[in-house]
């Protein structure tokens, strides 16, 4: 295993090249990294929060509860925790209380496996499972009013929370997947994510900053949907744009994307609710 | 059901200025947009907000607006007013389709 000349060569785990081989072992000794990064990139860290990159007329907008318009969705969100939908007449806070099963934390570690499912999850999907297994209600459409809120409720009680991906070896596929959806030049403009995200990160793309694609205030408001929307409806905006077929909502790929995504950004600070131009 | 958020300073001394703001989920159609299969979609717009001052049974208006379609969805309306009197602010938005939402917050003062 080529893991020392990985560790030496790169600064992160995650720019080009350099990768182990050999992932089943991998994932521990990426592990043993992250905690490397940890301990040397709190002052000079390169990441930035998309945050970072607003106008401040924007950044006021997220930073006021009182302003920040996807506030809404985090209080539709509360009401709908509470509310019991399914046969069971269970709401998602008879399971989740403050003691029991809390909330704090929880999304700032998906996408991560779920054995019931046996796949990789993102928090849309595991709402939509408890739904089906702990409420007998039916499963909400993705990025229906209803799932967004939801999810922007559950990832706002993780605001402040370092973002943890789960280092679980059954994830590694899905990360070493994810990095090559991410590097992968796609559509009719023949572009990958790293071309804008890595390459061109901090340069202007219509009038906007292209941000280095940190998931760290999602779900988040975008002005230009003037409402919230999910990682994964980010994603769909960015293929589309790239004249490419998008991931389908809660398809493999799409989580494989979201499992890189979040491992780029451990550490970062989970923002939810943000504010996009 | 439509979620609103008002905030009021949470502390506020008689004779203060506060901001009130107002905050509404609602998509403000404006009316002019097509749908992706060149369907128009009907007009849906809050047209008028207002903030009533209520001191036992006088009802005063205290502050009024009349919204259009160029106003964003999910508008934010932000505005002051002279806390100089206990009373009990009453905000209610109305709009196309018979759109109603009403919320009151009391003024209370720091002792």
């Amino acid at each position: 295993m080529s893991v020392d000349g990985w560790m030496t060569g790169t600064k992160t785990p995650f720019e080009k090249g350099g990768r182990p081989r050999q992932w089943a072992g991998g994932f521990a000794a990426f592990a043993i990294a992250m905690t490397g990064i940890a301990a040397h990139a709190q002052p000079s860290d390169p990441r930035k929060s998309g945050t970072e990159y607003l106008s401040p007329a924007t950044r006021a907008l997220q930073s006021n509860d009182a302003e920040n318009p996807a506030m809404l969705w985090v209080k539709a969100g509360e009401a709908l925790f509470n509310e019991k939908p399914g046969a069971d007449r269970k709401s998602c806070a008879d399971c989740h209380t403050a003691t029991v099963r809390p909330l704090k934390g929880i999304a700032a570690g998906y996408p991560r496996f779920s054995i019931a499912a046996n796949r990789p999850l993102n928090l849309s999907m595991q709402i939509n499972l408890c739904r089906q297994q702990h409420q007998k209600a039916a499963t909400l459409q993705h990025e229906s009013r209803e799932l967004v809120s939801l999810e922007t409720y559950v990832a706002h009680q993780s605001r402040g929370q370092p973002i943890a991906p789960w280092r679980d070896a059954r994830m590694s596929q899905a990360f070493i997947n994810g990095e090559r959806h991410f590097k992968t030049r796609i559509g009719a403009l023949d572009l990958s994510c790293a071309d804008c995200h890595d390459r061109q990160a901090g340069k202007q793309l219509a009038g906007n900053v292209i941000p280095q694609a940190h998931p760290t205030a999602y779900p988040l408001y975008r002005l230009e949907w003037q409402g919230v929307g999910t990682l994964s409806r980010r994603i769909r905006n960015c293929m589309s744009g790239v004249r490419a077929e998008p991931f389908a909502h809660a398809s493999a790929e799409m989580i494989e994307l979201e499992t890189y995504l979040a491992s780029r950004a451990a550490g970062m600070t989970l923002e939810t609710p943000g504010v996009r131009p | 059901m439509a979620a609103a958020i008002i905030s009021l300073p949470a502390a506020i001394r008689r004779g203060d200025i506060v901001t009130v703001r107002a905050l509404i989920q609602h998509p403000m159609e404006t009316g002019y947009r097509r749908d992706a299969g060149g369907i128009l979609l009907p007009r849906d717009l809050i047209r008028r907000f207002t903030c009533h001052v209520i001191e036992g049974d006088a009802r005063m208006l205290a502050f009024s607006a009349e919204l259009h379609a160029a106003i964003a969805a999910n508008p934010l309306i932000a505005f002051s007013l002279k806390a100089d009197r206990d009373c009990v602010l009453e905000f209610q938005w109305s709009g196309d389709n018979g759109f109603v939402h009403r919320e009151s917050r009391s003024v209370r003062f720091l002792a």
